[in-house]
């Protein structure tokens, strides 16, 4: 036994702290574009003309149906070089966070709109609403009630998916904690750390999805 | 004319469910639909205001061909209010924003006026103390009257009633039946689907009588509830009345 782990985390700290921020980042990023997508994505899936909406349907089948870890590989050293000429970690991980996630959300979507009962939007309708007001208006401020926790949870995997960014070299948590194990050839410390962060992220997401659902239950 | 259905038929894929629906409502009358149960009488409300599609025929309101792809239903049923089972009250909001909501977003009103509006009608369903409660929070007859003030609020010239006191405890029933007589007097043009024979007896000018997607037999109501014509009118009364 050479160093003392303290030490260690002590010399990693400042990566650690980064890493956290990173992470943090990533998570944020992908719950905000993954929302805003994944809304798109959603309603794009719900429209009548079935030639329309079947992009929308292959969108999600694919994200949902391939593992998150090749869409990242394809993203990193497929997608992101064609666009930008080379290749960018972290592009690439808000660009595949964001598209996963916007495929789940989607369908989380989906399910809330569609749990709304059909005679809320056929009241609006008849009281001469077009089928936007009584989506913006009736539908969705009550799907948006229903579909917090599940995408609360959503989120919650997102944080911990974030990690698999660490396969192409995005400076995130899992990333630093893989350096520090490879520079002190040591598993417990890097990985006990880190999971002790990532605990914490997580539960600092349910916490706050917990008192949103709170606030608007009351009011 | 205020609704003329000509030659209305409905399907649910193969199921045909209105079979050859004629149908005028004058101005200010007041139009009873009786029936048994899955004999077309929602359908029929229902494609009025095109909540259903309509697979052949017309259906005119005042005038104007709601069946046509170029007509525009979402102006269309801001004239033609309707009230449903289930009262469909927006569960999110007070009763005061749910009789607000259409007027002030689809008809532009000023906020101000559609409050007042909406306290106006709640008088006159008798609710006025209820503006700043949920829907969860009143009985069925309650919620059944805001529905109508809410429909109300967009100053519709008809209004369709799908069987609007089903869905009560039998001691709330009266209520609704109130301001909808009153709605009635105040020469409201109405088509209710309701299995109320007394009240299709005291403000129906026309009963109508539907069974396997036909209008069978219509008359003046006590016309048609003294004298049937056809034995499945007979058959009917002789198990409501
Ligand atoms: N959305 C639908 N899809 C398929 N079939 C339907 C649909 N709505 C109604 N039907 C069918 O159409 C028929 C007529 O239904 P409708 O609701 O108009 O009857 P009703 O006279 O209003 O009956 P009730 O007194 O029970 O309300 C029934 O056989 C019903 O099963
Ligand atoms: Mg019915």
């Amino acid at each position: 036994m050479g160093v003392n782990p303290i030490d260690i985390i002590r010399e990693y700290l400042p990566f650690l702290a980064s890493g956290t921020l990173f992470t943090i980042g990533f998570s944020l990023a992908g719950i905000v574009f993954g929302t805003i997508l994944g809304l798109l994505v959603c309603f794009g899936k719900m429209l009548n003309n079935k030639v329309l909406s079947a992009p929308f349907v292959c969108y999600i089948t694919f994200f949902r149906g391939t593992p998150l870890f090749v869409q990242i590989l394809l993203i990193h050293f497929g997608v992101v070089p064609a666009i930008f000429g080379q290749s960018n970690g972290i592009i690439s991980g808000i660009v595949a966070l964001s598209l996963n996630e916007a495929a789940y959300i989607a369908e989380v979507f989906r399910a809330g709109i569609q749990s709304i009962d059909e005679g809320q939007t056929e009241a609006a309708r008849s009281l001469g609403m077009n089928r936007l007001q009584a989506m913006r208006y009736v539908v969705l401020p009550q799907a948006v009630h229903r579909v917090l926790p599940p995408m609360g949870n959503e989120f919650i995997s997102l944080i911990k998916d974030s990690s698999l960014l660490a396969a192409i070299a995005a400076p995130e948590l899992t990333y630093w904690a893989q350096a520090m194990g490879a520079q002190y050839a040591i598993t417990w410390t890097p990985y006990l750390a880190i999971s002790f962060i990532y605990l914490i992220l997580t539960l600092t997401m349910s916490f706050l999805v917990n008192r949103l659902e709170r606030r608007m239950a009351t009011k | 004319m205020m609704i003329k259905v000509e030659n209305l038929k409905k399907s649910f894929g193969e199921n045909e469910v209105l079979k050859k629906i004629n149908l005028e409502v004058e101005k200010q009358e007041v139009v009873v639909v009786i029936g048994p149960s899955g004999s077309g009488k929602s359908t029929l409300l229902r494609c009025i205001n095109l909540l259903e599609t309509i697979t052949s025929g017309h259906v005119f309101i005042e005038g104007t061909d709601i069946a046509d792809k170029t007509a525009n239903i979402n102006k269309i049923r801001q004239d033609v209010g309707m009230v449903f089972q289930q009262f469909n009250l927006f569960p999110h909001m007070t009763v005061l924003d749910n009789i607000m909501l259409a007027p002030t977003k689809v008809k532009k009103v000023p906020k101000e006026q559609a409050k007042a509006k909406a306290m106006e009608l709640l008088g006159k369903v008798g609710l006025a103390e209820k503006a700043d409660a949920y829907p969860d929070s009143l009985s069925g007859g309650q919620k059944q009257r805001i529905a109508i003030a809410r429909a109300l609020a967009m100053e519709p010239k008809m209004m369709l009633f799908d069987e609007p006191t089903s869905a009560l405890d039998p001691e709330m029933v009266g209520e609704v039946l109130d301001v909808m007589k009153q709605l009635a007097k105040d020469g409201m043009t109405m088509v209710v689907v309701t299995h109320e024979m007394g009240f299709a007896r005291e403000v129906g000018d026309r009963v109508i009588f539907m069974d396997g997607g036909y209008i069978v037999e219509e008359n003046e109501p006590n016309q048609l509830f003294a004298h049937p014509n056809e034995e499945r009118t007979k058959a009917f009364l002789s198990k409501v009345l």
